[in-house]
């Protein structure tokens, strides 16, 4: 039978743990990315992660990309249609990918394809005391392992979210101009007339830029800070999901308020 | 040899993404490569705009030739002054051309339609034009209409 005392403690020291964890976080985030980099061996190490979570990721952001897309289009005609106004369905996909859907879903997607696996390997890399092995030889595992990933998902999640964008806008094309009847006229001149390079654009590739730093330090930093057992490892792989899931939803809410 | 095809891919990739990125300003913003390529400013005075916004189109016989860059309140006038933007190639408009403010569709969005005049004096950066018609504001004609039927049946 636990007293009061011994809860209130118990939760200040889940607090504390909490702020640790954060605080730990910031220091393999700060020695990660800055000090000395080893560029040569680092560039062709960079060029590997940025295939591994960057390349294999196409496939699944570009198809996911289309079908909302397309689902997109199919929704906003069926409400359009009823106010006789289904020009505006291309500026309705349009904005809707580029503010929200296109940076968001991107985010989400890759937090499962990509940091998920991120996670996994570097656990599994503690796990078989690799990290440690290289520290041995010499070779600082922050340069070696952990930098080449991060860079790699800054660089690869905006480019994706630019990918799944016009995929998208194009799926809506598909479906709206070809399947439905849309003229192919106004649903683009419509779309071009209410999106804007500034506030659209930018601003959905800004958010796109934060999501990636978030997803990508949260999965990186869940494999480097896990539990060296297979246990641990799984732990850490869910909850780099759950924790880069939710962080994507909360930041976009505050970027969306800040921003639009 | 793998690493080549590695590489190859990962640049791929790359550049797939800078196109898509170019894809959306060119295609889906409409952003012109070179902006602002000599437009000439001239601005008139509406007493209602009723829903007309910045970047809405200026056209002339239906063509674009144009975009409203700003709208404000002026205080002293109690009107609309908007600002437009038109196309440099177009410099043959005559000053006593007549702008107003037109709807697409019957919900469709505002834009600036501007009706030739007969001047010889052509309008220059800077300039206003003077006569303007304002927005047809659907709630003040249906009360209009309301009126002249009340007042027939009397």
């Amino acid at each position: 039978m636990k007293t009061l005392s011994d809860r209130i403690a118990l939760m200040g020291a889940s607090g504390l743990d909490v702020v640790a964890a954060l605080g730990r976080s910031g220091v393999f985030l700060f020695h990660a990315l800055l000090g000395r980099s080893n560029f040569g061996s680092g560039w062709n190490l960079f060029v590997k992660q940025l295939y591994a979570v960057g390349v294999l990721s196409l496939a699944i952001i570009i198809v996911s990309g289309l079908f909302i897309g397309m689902v997109l289009a199919l929704q906003g005609y069926n409400i359009l249609s009823t106010y006789g106004s289904e020009q505006a369905v291309g500026q309705m996909v349009a904005l809707t990918l580029l503010r929200e859907l296109g940076p968001v879903v991107t985010a989400l997607l890759f937090a499962g394809r990509a940091g998920s696996a991120l996670t996994a390997e570097i656990g599994l890399m503690k796990a078989t005391e690799q990290l440690s092995g290289l520290e041995m030889i010499g070779v600082d595992p922050l340069k070696y392992v952990i930098a080449p990933r991060l860079w790699a998902g800054f660089v690869s999640m905006p480019l994706l979210a630019m990918i799944f964008c016009v995929v998208g806008i194009w799926g809506g094309a598909m479906v709206a101009v070809d399947w439905l009847g849309v003229y192919a006229g106004s649903y683009w001149s419509n779309m071009q007339n209410s999106v804007e390079f500034g506030s659209d654009i930018i601003n959905g590739l800004i958010k796109a830029v934060a999501f990636a730093f978030v997803v990508t330090w949260i999965a990186v930093f869940q494999g480097y800070d896990c539990e060296p057992t297979s246990e641990g490892i799984s732990r850490a792989t869910t909850r780099t999901v759950v924790y880069a899931s939710l962080a994507v939803l909360g930041l976009d809410f505050i970027l969306t308020a800040l921003m639009f | 040899m793998r690493t080549r095809t590695l590489e190859l891919t990962v640049g791929l990739f790359i550049l797939v993404g800078i196109l898509a990125l170019l894809v959306l300003a060119l295609r889906v913003s409409g952003l012109s490569i070179s902006p602002g390529n000599d437009t000439y400013k001239i601005h008139a005075h509406f007493d209602n705009i009723a829903g007309l916004t910045p970047r809405a189109k200026v056209t002339m016989a239906g063509v674009t030739i144009g975009q409203v860059t700003a709208i404000e309140f002026d205080k002293s006038r109690y009107t609309a002054r908007v600002e437009m933007a038109i196309d440099g190639n177009v410099n043959t408009l005559p000053s006593d051309s007549a702008a107003s403010i037109l709807t697409a569709g019957l919900l469709g969005e505002k834009y600036v339609g501007i009706s030739v005049g007969g001047e010889d004096s052509m309008l220059k950066d800077g300039d206003r034009i003077v006569d303007t018609q304002s927005a047809l504001v659907l709630e003040e004609l249906i009360g209009r209409f309301l009126l002249s039927t009340v007042s027939k049946e009397d």
